[in-house]
């Protein structure tokens, strides 16, 4: 009976559980729905079909500035906090140091700190040291933003890996630098790959952050942030919005799938 | 062993100290540089007067006090913790049935479904927001949805540059970070805890109540504290779909490093601001000790 009635509760809570889901996407799957809607408004009825707010994309050289600005400090920043999150977590772990231990803890720290107050610390340190708004800066603040998930993405899978390997590894002989690189690192590489692309997301997608540490060259987000102000340029920002969401959704599911992959053959 | 280690010990120590140097290194400039070193700068910058340079001019308590004895900003930090507040209870309150159904209902689809709640956490937060403002505008998707099905005649201003709106577009942005630690949390509870209480004869109710709420209290604490801490700074929300009304602190700093110019006072706000959600974290942790405690 009390199976049953669990079995019954499970139900309910499934059919919650996508309204849920419905809630989380429905307002997210309007940009793609209306940047093919044929009007300058986003609003029923939908005026038939378009494929005019894409072209507009097309040519734009503000727009594709942006991108490329976007792209490069995502792989940067990418790059950039990776090495961190690989680096504090296998010292963290490994390392049996109180140093390392409390780099760690102030490595996931940025997550307790609002985005806007992060901004604000970088912007007055980037022009204390005469670097001012620029690339760099916004590479820095973004490094930050993403630190916090390499660090946690790459803990935890150094964490997975038996103790043994890195164990055996030393006994025969190698150095701390070849287990390090030779062993461990080939190991952890699917996930290694899953953080740059979640940092790489983070970075192409922050804006709370760029906001304040950007020069004269926007970043994507910048841009869409700069159009919103007109509202002619709203179906552009849909079908722009359309594109991004989708190479996130694509970039964020291969990461995923990647950070499971890889220690199916663990050792018991 | 570990006579084999001894031996190597002398011949490693030397590549040993420049291989921890090398590790330590990059987490140490981040952690130390670019964390403690500008949030020090900020603690500095708020004690000082501001003469238009970069660092300010002579130490002053100035900042503060007019922090402390202007009643805007009071009304603002209060506006700001009230909708910090409720959106952090409506993001875990409907984010727990979600995380319960993944720890205890799921089964095989556990992990697609996982996949799929996480997945907005990965889009753009600004896109987001901007999808609200599509929704609630007056030209916009729900005034036009309601008057095309007939349930009301002409478009309202309601929806748009209120609070409330602050309130849902930050609770539907912020809805993936809190599943993941209250999931966490119910899924390390072990079953046989749950087989007890009901073989001594607990209804599932009370299950519920004396045993999985209890030991899921970290989860969701912690949930709730990836939540709250940044929709209390925000300001891009407000910005897009909250209208004067509904400034909140993260705004005024905002404005202080941009058109209000004056670093000094937006660095006390943001002192403020950390204060704040240090008292948040020390509550937050001593509840935690006495959930934890119980386990």
């Amino acid at each position: 009976m009390s199976a049953a009635r669990t079995e019954n509760g499970g139900r309910w809570l499934g059919v919650y559980v996508i309204a849920y889901l419905v809630f989380l996407y429905l307002p997210v799957l309007l940009i793609p729905l209306f940047s093919f809607n044929n009007s300058i408004q986003a609003a029923f009825p939908l005026q038939g079909f378009t494929l005019e707010w894409y072209v507009t994309l097309y040519g734009n050289p503000a727009l594709s500035g942006a991108l490329l600005n976007s792209l490069v400090i995502g792989v940067v920043a990418a790059a950039g906090a990776t090495l961190c999150g690989i680096t504090v977590s296998y010292m963290d772990l490994y390392g049996r140091s109180p140093l390392a231990a409390t780099i760690s803890a102030i490595a996931r720290l940025p997550v307790l700190i609002p985005g806007v107050i992060v901004g604000i610390s970088l912007l007055i340190l980037v022009n204390l040291i005469g670097l001012g708004p620029s690339r760099i800066a916004i590479v820095l603040g973004h490094i930050l933003v993403a630190l916090p998930t390499t660090v946690v993405i790459m803990r935890s899978r150094f964490a997975a890996i038996p103790k043994t390997i890195r164990e055996a590894a030393l006994d025969l002989g190698a150095s701390d630098w070849t287990t390090f690189r030779r062993v461990m690192l080939p190991l952890s590489l699917p996930a290694i790959i899953s953080a740059f692309m979640l940092a790489f997301l983070i970075s192409f997608d922050e804006f709370i952050v760029v906001f304040f540490l950007a020069g004269t060259e926007p970043t994507l987000p910048l841009y869409i942030w700069s159009q919103l102000r007109f509202p002619r340029s709203l179906p552009t920002v849909m079908a722009l919005g359309t594109a991004i969401l989708a190479a996130s959704f694509i970039i964020a599911g291969t990461a995923e799938l990647l950070r499971h992959r890889g220690l199916g053959a663990k050792p018991s | 062993m570990s006579s084999i280690v001894a031996s190597e010990a002398p011949a490693g120590s030397g590549s040993s100290r420049g291989f921890r140097f090398a590790m330590l290194l990059p987490g140490g400039l981040v952690t130390f540089f670019l964390i403690l070193f500008a949030l020090g700068l900020v603690l500095f910058l708020a004690l000082r007067g501001n003469d238009g340079s970069l660092l300010g001019a002579g130490f002053t308590a100035g900042n503060f006090i007019t922090v402390l004895s202007d009643p805007l900003y009071w009304t603002v930090t209060l506006r700001s913790l009230v909708i910090a507040g409720l959106v952090t209870l409506a993001t875990v309150v409907t984010a727990y049935p979600v995380a319960y159904y993944l720890a205890f209902h799921a089964g095989r689809r556990r992990g697609l479904l996982l996949f799929l709640v996480t997945l907005p956490f990965w889009t753009s937060y600004l896109l987001r927001v901007f999808a609200w403002k599509i929704v609630l505008a007056y030209n916009g998707v729900l005034n036009s949805a309601l008057i095309q099905s007939g349930i009301w005649s002409e478009p309202t201003l309601a929806f748009l540059n209120t609070p409330a709106a602050v309130v849902v577009t930050l609770a539907h942005a912020y809805a993936p970070f809190a599943i993941l630690p209250i999931y966490v949390a119910l899924d390390t509870i072990p079953k046989s805890l749950l087989e007890a209480a009901s073989d001594l004869g607990a209804r599932p109710f009370t299950t519920f109540r004396r045993v999985v709420l209890p030991n899921s209290m970290p989860g969701v604490l912690a949930a709730a504290l990836v939540v709250f801490v940044p929709t209390v700074g925000d300001y891009v929300t407000p910005a897009m779909v909250g209208g004067p009304a509904s400034t909140m602190i993260g705004t005024l700093i905002q404005s202080q490093f941009g058109k209000a110019n004056d670093w000094p006072f937006g660095a006390a706000l943001s002192v403020c601001v950390m204060l704040v959600i240090l008292c948040v974290v020390l509550v937050t942790r001593s509840a935690d000790r006495k959930f934890g405690s119980r386990t």
